[in-house]
């Protein structure tokens, strides 16, 4: 890796202060799982990295109001085993026991797998399918993102200059979800497609990764699901194949749910 | 511009500064000396770097040392109890690069989802160390 200077804020005002001074060569570390491997690839260069460690409440998981607040730091490996999330949306806790390994899970977050808009983004087709809403705080303030308003290419987010995720907030709906991930490996590896399904008071919510420059949603139909989606040709699958797994994961999905 | 950082490793506080692009693995390897944590794939991926940070199993090669100041880790090294082997060094080994890796994985997090061998297959692994994890009884072990 190439050298930089590290700079620990102790909260979100001070990490925003930092962050809209820093301009684009300052970039933030979370779990530093996808940020380790691209500065070392030397896809990225940086003069700064702000270090979220030791903000206050960034790893705060509450339920309160109906809502599952999120920090933007919580980790997989806690998103996982927290009993909170698995009684109020077992779908989350689901998608992120399937998502690498432990010794990354351990250290990954779920404001670094949003942030990073990774078309196949595992927490992605579960946070769509259960309406979950972005809390951001910039320079002007903080504002609620939709998350189906988050995602507007691969590797690109809603999020402004000098704006930092703060919270993941998910509405506490009673329903039932299951998260379909299919890849060849049944660890430590990307989804070629993932399906979300959530159903709640008989009508259901799909939502795929993967499959589109974005996370999806798309419609419960599996014919419809499949025509929805854009996906393209890489080394784990051609287009045309995942087009067919989206429609075949879509059915298996609204099976699963009835 | 270096940093000052205070770690626990193996249960000796150790202090000293480092470059902010400088790993874990790098620290614990090129600074401390503790060679028994390898460096496979350097992206997280092999699982070979595999240390204990707060009783956490972690890739330490996506770990910047900056950010582990403060905290308490464990190494292969730290297994080793008055000069005896810990229990689960037992069997199983090919060339073994991968095997501290896979011991730390097994202490930290029970499962062996993120940790690759390249010699064999993983099935004497998984012997060795369901074996450690529950001794037959009448059987000689180097437990304490």
């Amino acid at each position: 890796m190439r050298p930089f200077d590290y700079v620990e804020p102790r909260s979100v005002d001070e990490a925003v202060a930092l962050l809209s001074r820093g301009g684009e060569r300052t970039r933030l570390l979370a779990g530093g799982t996808d940020l380790i491997p691209r500065l070392r690839r030397r896809q990225w260069r940086i003069d700064r990295l702000i270090g979220l460690r030791r903000i206050d409440g960034l790893r705060d998981l509450t339920l309160e109001d109906g809502v599952l607040a999120i920090g933007a730091g919580v980790t997989l490996e806690e998103l996982a085993a927290s009993t909170t999330v698995s009684d109020v949306c077992p779908l989350l806790a689901e998608a992120a026991r399937l998502m690498a390994s432990p010794q990354v899970r351990a250290l990954a977050t779920i404001g670094g797998n949003l942030c990073h808009a990774s078309p196949a983004a595992d927490l992605a087709p579960p946070l769509l399918c259960l309406n979950a809403t972005l809390r951001a705080i910039g320079p002007s303030g903080g504002r609620d993102i939709p998350i189906g308003e988050f995602f507007t290419g691969p590797g690109r987010s809603a999020l402004r200059d000098g704006e930092l995720l703060v919270q993941v907030r998910v509405p506490a709906v009673e329903g039932r979800g299951v998260y379909l991930k299919f890849s060849p490996r049944r660890a430590m590896d990307l989804a070629v497609v993932g399906v979300a399904c959530f159903r709640s008071h008989g009508v259901a919510t799909v939502a795929v990764g993967a499959a589109a420059p974005t996370p999806l949603r798309v419609p419960a139909s599996p014919d419809e699901a499949a025509a929805r989606c854009s996906p393209i040709d890489d080394l784990r699958a051609s287009a045309e194949y995942r087009r067919e797994m989206v429609r075949v994961l879509t059915r298996r999905a609204l099976e699963i749910v009835p | 511009m270096r940093h000052s950082i205070a770690m626990t490793v193996n249960g000796r506080r150790t202090v000293l500064d480092v470059e902010p692009h400088r790993t874990l693995l790098e620290v614990l390897r090129d600074r401390l000396d503790l060679l028994g944590t390898r460096e496979g794939c350097g992206v997280g991926e092999c699982g070979a770097c595999t240390v204990l940070l707060n009783g956490r199993a972690v890739v330490s090669c996506l770990v910047l040392a900056v950010s582990a100041d403060g905290a308490e880790i464990t190494t292969i090294e730290g297994l080793a109890k008055e000069g005896r082997l810990d229990p689960i060094r037992t069997g199983a080994i090919q060339c073994g690069f991968c095997t501290p890796g896979m011991i730390m994985a097994a202490k930290g997090a029970s499962v062996l989802e993120g940790n690759l061998c390249r010699c064999t297959g993983y099935a004497k692994i998984h012997e060795a160390i369901a074996q450690s994890a529950s001794p037959p009884a009448g059987r000689e072990t180097t437990s304490a």
